[in-house]
């Protein structure tokens, strides 16, 4: 009985120090923000219930993206070489392939109407900074125009499923300016042009999944402002599902040995138990003699 | 030479020759270890078993761990966590078990403390105990840069800083440690040396003088009870294994040592797959970046305390600043343990919950090194920094009130 009194006491010692340590720290040096929105619901430029007309946002978009865009999935090549690209807008235009299936329908129409206002960059380009995006807004489409241009990108975007998703949605959500070096990937715009565009060298994301977790990517990727005030990343505005994808890919090549570990882990565990279990015998039957 | 018979088995051969025999008799089942003890007895033999999983494990780590800046860090992330079959095992178990190892050594420490296993002829084993534990600590500090993250780099950084504070040599003393005015790829193969090298050859010399430094004092009991161990023995080797105080350490003790040692492991494997970020800070998964320091610096938890004592003192008093106030009382933290024994002034040696001065001394240095823990993680701003500061003194004043107290319990028992 007397044992047990013991390690109830030791018990309770670690347990107090470890809340301390860890959740209670936790809690104080980041303290908990908005949770993630997935609707963009303070975006309302655009009257996202209109229905898109598929014909008339190819039009549109032939007339006002595809001069800086590629759309390669539907016949629209890069215009230059993703160096010139970088050269010219100071970062490699997004190819709008996937557009329509990772960003989220609000979001994507409301950057249409003014990108920096949607990527929440407002901090970035003041009028003081004498900086600019290098997509104007369109403002002056017409919110069914927009919703038309929002229905054809829809209309192109490929489907792709499981893991090989997770790898394109990472390469078109995150790929233009961050490295995966663990996983061979390279920024589109090359490093002098991202770094004079950014203000910094975007950070390579192999182990992200490590040192930020899925709680914290989970929010910062929704909004980046919410977690790191000031930053130069946009918010890139990615659907629930295409964001999990991102992360799926960050578990991949960051933790790819997750599952083997924790398959192990109770196999492990169940060994020491037995072991346990049976010390405990051997222990009883040499102390009887004893006591 | 001595005539040698022909040897009749193995065994035999090798008695001959190495004396097992009377060698096992000696480590084994004639080495006598009181019979009245609690499940804490079993700590050292946790610990024996901890530290030889961080050998093995550190071993094989050895072999695909790269001591350079430019590649350090990836190759403990991705060499050894993602490319080497179960390299990420062996990680773990060795950054786990770091931790681990020093939950095990403080419980076996305030064991000590508790039962007053430090005094009345057992003072060497106390001292080459708290000799172990300093190696320990300079064994985990220097490992916890090799894998050369921002914590790594940023806690390094503000540690080999303090030495900065020494008078005269300070400034000079930092350069020396780290092998350049910064930390930079020079400190980190210094201290790859050290931990591979260098310190675990102090330690297996400080633990083979730990577990002989046992063997005349013997270990202490759950009563502190003083008895004639040969006369106990030989009761038991009579037969009388029921009325005998002792048992041997083969296989009595151990049994009981291996039924702890299962559940602990138990704990220490599930921390090792699934419960490891308290060991593997997720900050040090960003490779170290001299010009980008993290938001909160913070050393591994079993240095918070001390860590406190160091900042506690954020203010000047009388003149001498709190940087310098700081350093001298960490100074103090770190060597006070070791004078124990004489800081002690009552002759009992008993349980402190017996002691009827020392057990509200015993529970308030606990109460007190949680706090300083727990604070010593926490930004040090406004509310916190004052109780750094009251907990630091407190630190400080119990210690240097523990001869008073146990001065006056010798004297309330009557030299008992």
């Amino acid at each position: 009985m007397r044992e047990f009194k013991i390690l109830a006491v030791i018990a309770a010692l670690v347990g107090i120090t470890y809340y301390g340590i860890e959740p209670y720290a936790h809690h104080i040096m980041h303290p908990e923000v908005a949770p993630a929105d997935f609707s963009f619901k303070t975006l309302k430029n655009v009257d996202t219930t209109l229905a898109g007309n598929v014909e008339n946002g190819k039009v549109l978009v032939e007339a006002n993206c595809i001069a800086c865009h590629a759309i390669d999935k539907a016949g629209y090549p890069a215009v230059m070489p993703n160096a010139d690209a970088a050269a010219s807008y100071g970062v490699v235009p997004p190819d709008l392939s996937s557009a329509g299936r990772i960003y989220d329908k609000n979001y994507l129409a409301n950057f249409i109407f003014d990108p920096v206002t949607a990527m929440h960059l407002e901090g970035k380009y003041t009028p003081e900074s004498g900086k600019q995006f290098p997509m104007p807004a369109y403002n002056w489409m017409s919110p069914q125009e927009i919703m038309d241009v929002v229905a054809y990108l829809q209309s192109v975007s490929p489907k792709v499923e499981g893991t090989e998703a997770h790898k394109a949605t990472f390469e078109a959500a995150c790929g233009r300016c961050h490295d995966m070096k663990y996983a061979g990937i390279e920024a589109t715009t090359p490093k002098d042009n991202l770094k004079t565009y950014m203000g910094t060298t975007p950070p390579d994301l192999s182990q992200y999944i490590k040192s930020r977790g899925e709680h914290y990517l989970h929010t910062f990727i929704n909004d980046p402002q919410a977690l790191l005030h000031g930053t130069s990343m946009p918010r890139v505005g990615l659907t629930e599902a295409a964001q999990e994808e991102v992360i799926a890919y960050m578990e991949e090549i960051g933790d790819s040995k997750k599952a083997e570990r924790e398959s192990l882990g109770l196999w492990v565990m169940l060994y020491t138990f037995v072991f346990a279990i049976l010390a405990y015998l051997w222990k009883r039957k040499i102390w009887s003699e004893v006591h | 030479m001595a005539e040698f018979k022909k040897a009749d088995s193995m065994l035999e051969w090798f008695d001959q020759r190495l004396g097992v025999v009377n060698f096992a008799k000696v480590m084994m089942t004639e080495y006598w270890i009181p019979k009245n003890i609690n499940f804490l007895w079993a700590m050292g033999v946790l610990l024996t078993v901890m530290f030889t999983f961080l050998v093995v494990s550190g071993i094989f780590l050895l072999m695909y761990y790269k001591p350079d800046v430019n590649m350090a860090f990836d190759s403990v992330n991705y060499t050894i966590m993602q490319e080497v079959a179960y390299g990420w095992l062996f990680r773990h178990i060795h950054a786990v078990g770091a931790s681990v190892v020093f939950l095990v050594i403080y419980i076996h420490m305030f064991t000590g403390i508790y039962y007053g296993s430090y005094k009345k002829g057992r003072e060497m084993i106390w001292i080459s105990g708290m000799l172990l534990f300093v190696l320990f600590s300079a064994e985990g500090f220097s490992g916890y840069m090799l894998p050369w993250g921002q914590m790594s780099y940023w806690a390094a950084y503000v540690i080999t800083e303090i030495f900065g504070g020494i008078p005269f040599i300070g400034d000079e003393l930092v350069v020396w440690i780290r092998g350049n005015f910064y930390v930079s790829d020079s400190t980190l193969t210094r201290f790859f040396m050290l931990h591979v090298l260098l310190i675990p050859l102090a330690i297996l010399g400080a633990i083979v003088f730990h577990f002989y430094a046992l063997r005349f004092p013997h270990v202490n009991n759950e009563k502190g009870e003083f008895f004639d161990f040969d006369e106990e023995a030989e009761k038991y080797l009579a037969g009388n294994k029921k009325e005998s105080k002792v048992v041997p350490f083969w296989p009595v003790f151990l049994s009981k040592d291996f039924f702890v040692l299962g559940f602990f492991m138990l704990f220490f494997f599930y921390l090792v797959f699934f419960h490891y970020n308290f060991a593997m800070d997720p900050v040090n998964f960003d490779k170290a970046d001299g010009l980008k320091t993290p938001a909160h610096i913070y050393p591994e938890w079993y240095f918070l305390w001390s860590y406190e004592v160091l900042r506690g003192f954020f203010f000047e008093i009388a003149g001498v600043s709190g940087k310098d106030l700081g350093l001298i009382a960490f100074g103090i933290a770190n060597a006070i343990f070791f004078v124990m024994p004489w800081l002690d002034r009552s002759p009992m040696v008993k349980p402190a919950n017996q002691r009827p001065y020392f057990k509200y001394w015993f529970w308030f240095l606990m109460v007190d090194l949680i706090v300083l823990t727990v604070y010593g993680k926490l930004p040090p701003t406004g509310a916190n920094a004052w109780v750094g500061f009251a907990s630091s003194m407190t630190f400080l004043v119990l210690f240097a009130a523990l001869p008073f107290i146990t001065k006056a319990e010798a004297k309330k028992v009557g030299g008992k």
